[in-house]
């Protein structure tokens, strides 16, 4: 199972803030290793993001993300209410984490 | 009960978004489901990609604001944040035109979301960022210059 990521959300004037830090390689699948080999490709490629359990925002990345992905977002919301986000990668792996706004 | 029938009701004027993100498989209770589009990250020029997107001509200028650095000097980690005030803005893209996979991500917005993202992206080269914004079913574009000192990509 992979690191968690960490979820950091405030809330002010009805408008939530959420920063979210993930952990993942994102490789390029161009990089090469000390033995010359071509590294795999391999990278978070959907990403969806709820408030109290409804889908806000969704996308989609290819491996021009940064390796441990930092997202910031907006939704409308208040302190409480609760931010999940989840991510799959294009080995299918996938990692859900949430956090209360503050 | 068709629960996403429900959604598209409730949605009022969201009809055509809703078929638009059902396509996807933004509705898809896993998130797996939904259909990563390759055609779209494939595109290697800008009118590739608008055309793979099914954008005819090029998208109009619009009260789009791209935050980041004129100078990132780590081409690994570049901060780039995009946001749109226009009306019904459905989705952003982001497209770093240098990079040898033009576009970096995109975002698909619930009808009452906000529009305003930030992301960290890298970058080969200096080159222009492009963010394509869809609002109320038309496009529009930004784009901002960025140079790079160090490239990014692990080459």
């Amino acid at each position: 199972m992979a690191d968690p990521m960490r979820i950091r959300a405030r809330a002010a004037d009805g408008v939530i803030d959420a920063r979210v830090l993930m952990a993942h390689e994102m490789e390029t699948g161009t990089r090469k290793d000390a033995s010359g080999k071509i590294v795999p490709a391999w990278f978070i490629q959907e990403v969806t993001c709820q408030v109290n359990g409804k889908t806000v925002m969704s996308a989609q990345w290819d491996p021009a993300v940064s390796k441990n992905p930092f997202l910031q977002f907006k939704a409308r919301g208040k302190a409480g209410d609760k931010v999940t986000v989840t991510w799959v990668d294009n080995r299918g792996e996938k990692r859900t984490d949430e956090a209360s706004v503050g | 009960m068709n629960v996403s029938r429900r959604t598209a009701v409730k949605a009022g004027g969201g009809a055509a978004l809703y078929s638009a993100l059902a396509s996807i498989g933004f509705f898809a209770a896993n998130p797996a489901m939904a259909a990563w589009k390759k055609d779209w990250f494939d595109a290697k020029s800008v009118p590739d990609t608008l055309k793979a997107m099914g954008i005819a001509g090029t998208p109009a200028a619009g009260d789009i604001t791209i935050t980041s650095p004129d100078i990132a000097e780590n081409g690994a980690v570049v901060p780039v944040g995009i946001a749109s005030k226009l009306q019904k803005t459905e989705m952003i893209a982001l497209l770093v035109e240098k990079n040898p996979a033009m576009m970096a991500g995109f975002y698909e917005f619930a009808s009452d979301s906000l529009p305003d993202v930030s992301m960290r992206v890298k970058m080969g080269q200096s080159s222009d960022v492009i963010a394509i914004v869809k609002a109320d079913g038309k496009f529009f574009m930004a784009k901002k210059e960025i140079k790079v000192t160090l490239g990014g990509c692990g080459g």
